[in-house]
């Protein structure tokens, strides 16, 4: 613990004091809530008790940037401006396939506004002389202003090969369709992604199987009384990110400062040293306001490697915003998937076995998978997955908000009510027998009296055209950790208190929730806590994906609060006269426990530092109780994340049209530390969730490998209209497990929106829609009321 | 999008005279005379200026008819009719209380189209003047027929927005919501040209269907201004109804809308009957089997069914959008009801 400084370090802890057992709330407040011991380090604080007994943690706290957001003093990437700042685009490839045999750039570098340009299609280079997709980089330029680097796109004389192509996924499948790849080409599996294993065999644009699995799959299901089969069909979605990518990139001979809307910093960061061979410490990330990233926004991308490569040969600072088209075709997209999935059961519900073969593909690239949903959601002892990523000549994928599970979800928690329906069981009672949470449990259970379950009727009840229908269904998600992830709080003498770290707020109160967390070790208000985040200057932080981002910073924040609250008590107790231990913080004072009327306001105690201010550092430490599992930075923590949801609908069985009328989410989190903030992160993935459910589609015409709909206006959201009466219930949820036991929210609040939505149309109208998105052409088809020969997109 | 000069007209004769172009011939490379410079008219700016951004259309010159005096009213005809400016916005006038009392399913039908923000600078000329919104002609990258290509890249591709009826050889749907209305309601209008000539006729008569000419959507000429859209009264006993469905609840195009006029005598028989399809056809399509099928009819329930299954007669549905038929049917028979729901 030094004055103003923040290294990157933890502090270390005195190895002569030992670790210390400490008690800890544990249950789910309101069912069974009882205490856990757990031992912990000495430099760790004291368990924080639940939340009624805090006075900001867990508290509404509005935004604490909600204000500037609204009147839109908020700085966004693309607001940032520099002196003599040029003006980057991208030469995009208007083939599906096709190889370069010649990129003549002469024509535009002449141009005395270009001032450079970078080619990245090379012919004479195999790995990027073809291209893939439509929309794939071709070439680059810098000039003095977007119209001018448009007009110098113009210029660049491109002559390609075409090559034959493929944009549908069955077609991909067939033998003796068009390969995609070759063997350059073809991408490693997508760490975000799943599957992601390596040396998977590859057949044609067919990648896979990756097998997983347990138990003996022929011998569940030999043991089965009642089998259900079903397929199920997803499309692909697109991040549809508010603020599209963007960066600005400041090269100078002193090293590196790219100001970018992203979701890590840090690894940011990191990709860039090693991309231009520089040191770390000469590369600086930063990033102010965002406007979402879903998954899309979690590395450099090559638009961003191009916008740095650009202003290295220009010697000045390049901005590079993609438009609404570069953002729908070639900023990453939710693959989609084809599964068949297979259940055994006994009669009684008992699961024998579970099967699930899928086909998802997202374009050139990949991670096409089902995520982890069908394999860990229910108790069953036989159980195979076999999954394959599928090439199209279509842009790449990436992480989307619950990859994987999101559309795992769609199938299983459909075939799991296709069951129920077999057995005759309620779809809660079959899943209280197969499902093993506690938590959940509970989720059903609060989310059913909220909807008037009991008043659920049969497929069709309704008289007229409009049936109305109840259905509910479940999500699975890991509660993940970030390791590398640090954050330094200090005060000043006026006893001002500034909390720094390198994570970035994406858009789900990161500001926030670090602000209530170090109040409430100060006993301030969360408004009264400067936050400067976003920045690589500052203690690494963890990035905003994977619902880590509160679980890992959190912790970390309140320690090294705790650290500096500790250095100012031991100052107060010699003015005071006490000991350290009988100081607690409470209302901006240190006051005596036991007399509370003696005390000193911090900024008194800070008036007397020796030095301007104090501060601390402290990382993530591991889980109380220790994790799961643990891969590099990453860790898992014991528990997953649960979440149930309720949607009741109504179909217009004449027009096809689906309208979600009200949708309950009951969601845990762990502690939840600012119920409003959850509140909204669970109502966006609600409308994520219905909007995949319901509308979106990347349409590609087959002639021509292109997407007919790289807009906003044909490719559909839903809209304020759509949203349906959104009731949310948060539990809490204590383990024990961390110096704030917080965990993510983000995607599991996604993940059982378009099955609940699924199983309460299948109610409505007694005809199961396994397909998305539900347009009203899919459901007047699933109705058999289209004519003969119609297809639906 | 390319850099362009914006110029205020004065007069509509002014306006005319600097109108160098229509939108479909500036659009065509075949009939745009690309050594000359074009001059196009700006009402609203919504359609002709996401043309330009989607490097459509590159005129030099936009001719504004926002300073031009008497374009942005509603005035009530000797006749009982209305005449209705063409830069009257479609917020204005589907808050217009003449219109809301009178004439109920234009009211409806501007209410519910595009987004408040739009309707807010949207104008009832530029929307019948917007050109069609099929996404293939949308996309530069996409040469077709109506372009001046020489292919339609719908009928054989994504075609679930696409016509049902007279999709030959292209399968545009008209964009205009209230083209179906108006046509229902008998509307007229007037175009004046450079020399202050009026040319007057039914708006029915000024869509151009594909069958006739694939490259522009109605027959506006180079150097013509519409000034009004005139409404005659409505006929004694008149019901009307607008009906449409978009997949989003708002902010969307329609898949399918139904705009019906009808009059019945006193013994309750449909003795005038206009049902007119919107988002069906290249033009507004008027759907006679349906009309014949109620006129000289009680209309009742059966008598809307049949109607309706009747409008769907003679339709080609595209691989893609034969969900528009049942579609369809369910709004024309909802429409017929609610029309004369209306004046019960
Ligand atoms: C997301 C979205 C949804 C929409 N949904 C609907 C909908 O549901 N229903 C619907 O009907 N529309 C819809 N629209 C279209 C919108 O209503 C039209 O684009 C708008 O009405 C055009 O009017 P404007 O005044 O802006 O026309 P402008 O863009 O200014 O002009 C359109 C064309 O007409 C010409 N022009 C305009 N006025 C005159 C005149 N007086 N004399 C001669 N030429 C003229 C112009 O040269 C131009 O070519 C939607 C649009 C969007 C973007
Ligand atoms: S429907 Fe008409 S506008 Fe669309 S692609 Fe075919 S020819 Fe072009």
């Amino acid at each position: 613990m030094t004055d103003e400084v923040t290294p990157e370090v933890a502090p270390d802890v005195a190895p002569d004091v030992a670790p210390r057992v400490e008690t800890f709330a544990a249950g789910i407040v309101g069912v069974k809530l009882g205490t856990v011991a757990r031992q912990i380090a000495p430099d760790e604080p004291p368990p924080l008790p639940p939340n009624d007994q805090l006075s900001v943690i867990g508290q509404p706290v509005p935004r604490v940037d909600g204000r500037a957001k609204v009147t839109g003093a908020m700085r966004f990437t693309v607001d940032v401006a520099m002196p003599g700042m040029l003006h980057a685009r991208i030469l995009r490839s208007p083939l599906p396939h096709a190889r370069v045999r010649r990129v003549d750039s002469s024509a535009a570098a002449r141009l005395p506004w270009v001032r450079a340009v970078i080619v990245v299609a090379r012919p004479d280079d195999p790995a990027h002389a073809v291209l893939r997709y439509v929309g794939a980089p071709v070439a680059a330029v810098a000039a003095v202003s977007p119209g001018a680097a448009e007009e110098a796109l113009r210029l660049i004389h491109v002559d390609y090969a075409p090559q034959p192509f493929i944009a549908d996924m069955d077609a991909a499948r067939a033998p003796g369709a068009p390969s995609v790849h070759d063997a350059i080409s073809l991408p490693a599996g997508h760490p975000s992604g799943w599957p992601a294993p390596q040396d998977l065999p590859v057949a044609g644009n067919v990648r896979g199987p990756a097998i997983s699995g347990r138990g003996d799959i022929a011998t569940g299901f030999a043991q089965a009384e009642v089998i259900v089969e079903g397929e199920y069909r997803t499309e692909v979605q697109t991040h549809c990110c508010l603020e599209p990518h963007a960066i600005v990139a400041d090269w100078r001979a002193d090293g590196l400062t790219v100001h970018m809307s992203t979701q890590f910093t840090a690894g940011v960061r990191a990709e860039l040293a090693e991309a231009f061979n520089l040191p770390l410490s000469r590369v600086r990330v930063v990033v102010g306001g965002m406007g979402g990233g879903f998954g899309s926004k979690s590395s450099l991308g090559t638009y961003g490697y191009l916008a740095v490569a650009l202003s290295r040969a220009a010697g000045l600072p390049v901005r590079l915003v993609l438009d609404r088209e570069e953002e729908q075709t070639d900023a990453g997209n939710r693959p989609a998937t084809w599964q068949t999935v297979r259940i055994g059961a006994r009669r009684d519900g008992t699961l024998t076995a579970l099967s699930v073969v899928s086909y998802g593909t997202a374009g050139v690239a990949v991670g096409a998978g089902i995520g982890n949903f069908a394999e860990q959601t229910y108790v069953c002892p036989n159980f195979r997955a076999m999954q394959h990523d599928v090439f199209i000549n279509a842009g790449p994928g990436c992480a989307m908000r619950g990859p994987g599970n999101t559309p795992g979800a769609f199938a299983l928690e459909q075939a799991i009510d296709d069951l129920a329906e077999r057995l005759a069981l309620d779809p809660i009672a079959l899943r209280d027998r197969i499902d093993a949470s506690p938590v959940r449990r509970e989720e059903r259970r609060i989310g059913a009296a909220r909807i008037g379950w009991g008043q659920r009727h049969a497929p069709g009840a309704d008289p007229g055209p409009v049936k109305r229908g109840i259905g509910m269904a479940q999500s699975l998600w890991m509660a993940n950790v970030h390791l590398n992830a640090a954050c330094a709080v200090r005060i000043v003498r006026d006893g001002s208190v500034t909390v720094m770290s390198g994570i970035q707020d994406i858009g789900t109160g990161t500001r926030t929730v670090l602000a209530q967390t170090v109040a409430e070790v100060f006993g301030l208000r969360a408004e009264d806590i400067v936050v400067r985040i976003g920045d690589t200057d500052f203690p690494a932080g963890p990035p905003s994906y994977g619902s880590r981002a509160t679980a890992s910073i959190t912790p970390p924040a309140r320690t090294a609060a705790w650290h500096v609250l500790r250095q100012l008590c031991s100052e107060a107790a010699r003015m005071l006269n006490v000991g350290a231990d009988d100081l607690i913080a409470r209302e901006g004072r240190l006051i005596v426990r036991d007399d509370p009327a003696r005390g000193l306001a911090l900024a008194e105690v800070a008036a007397r530092l020796r030095t301007e201010g104090i501060g601390a550092v402290a990382a993530r430490s591991d889980d109380y109780g220790g994790f799961r599992r643990r891969m590099g930075d990453a860790a898992l923590a014991q528990q997953d994340l649960g979440g149930v949801q309720f949607a009741a609908v109504a179909v217009d069985t004449e027009t096809g049209i689906v309208r979600v009328e009200r949708v309950v989410a009951v969601q845990d989190c762990g502690r939840p530390i600012n119920p409003l903030l959850l509140e909204s992160q669970v109502q966006g993935g609600v409308l994520m969730g219905l909007s995949y459910a319901l509308f979106e589609n990347r349409i590609l015409d087959q002639a021509t490998g292109r997407m007919v709909n790289p807009n906003l206006e044909q490719y559909k959201l839903a809209g304020a209209a759509d949203s349906p009466e959104i009731d949310v219930v948060i539990l809490e949820n204590y383990q024990g497990q961390s110096a704030t036991d917080a965990y993510g929210i983000a995607e599991p609040a996604n993940i059982a929106t378009a099955p609940a939505i699924a199983n309460a149309v299948y109610n409505a109208i007694g005809v199961r829609p396994r397909s998305l998105p539900m347009t009203p052409a899919a459901i007047l088809h699933l109705l058999g009321k289209s004519p003969a020969g119609s297809r639906v997109s | 999008m390319n850099r362009f000069a914006l110029a205020h007209a004065r007069t509509i004769a002014d306006a005319a005279a600097r109108a160098t172009t229509t939108v479909a011939d500036a659009m065509t490379a075949a009939r745009s005379n690309a050594t000359r410079p074009a001059s196009l008219i700006k009402a609203g700016g919504i359609d002709v200026l996401d043309l330009m951004k989607e490097n459509l259309l590159a005129p030099d010159m936009l001719v504004s008819l926002r300073d031009v005096a008497g374009l942005d009213t509603i005035t009530e005809a000797p006749d009982g009719g209305l005449r209705i400016g063409a830069m009257v916005t479609l917020g204005a006038l589907a808050a217009h209380d003449m219109v809301r009392r009178r004439y109920p399913a234009l009211a409806a039908a501007l209410a519910g189209a595009a987004s408040p923000q739009i309707r807010h600078v949207a104008t009832l000329g530029g929307n019948l003047l917007q050109r069609p919104r099929c996404w293939y002609f949308r996309a530069a990258a996409f040469h077709c027929l109506r372009k001046g290509g020489g292919h339609c890249f719908a009928i054989s591709g994504e075609s679930q927005y696409h016509a049902i009826f007279d999709n030959r050889p292209c399968a545009i749907v008209h964009p205009s919501s209230a083209a179906s209305v108006l046509v229902a309601l008998d509307a007229a209008i007037e175009l004046v040209d450079a020399d202050d000539t009026i040319r007057r006729l039914p708006l029915a008569s000024f869509f151009v269907a594909p069958g006739r000419d694939t490259e522009r959507e109605n027959d506006l000429r180079p150097r013509e201004i519409l000034t009004a859209i005139l409404l005659p009264p409505p006929a004694a006993g008149l019901c009307t109804a607008y009906l449409r469905q978009g997949e989003r609840s708002a902010f969307d195009w329609p898949l399918a809308e139904v705009a019906v006029a009808l009059v019945r005598n006193e013994e309750s028989l449909c003795v005038h009957a206009v049902i007119v399809l919107g988002a069906a056809a290249p033009v507004p399509y008027r759907a006679q089997a349906a009309e014949a099928a109620l006129l000289g009819r009680r209309v009742d329930d059966n008598a809307a069914r049949a109607a309706a299954r009747a409008a769907m007669e003679g339709a080609t549905p595209l691989p893609r959008n034969g969900y528009k038929l049942p579609l369809f049917e369910a709004l024309v028979h909802r429409a017929i009801m609610a029309a004369v729901a209306e004046t019960l």
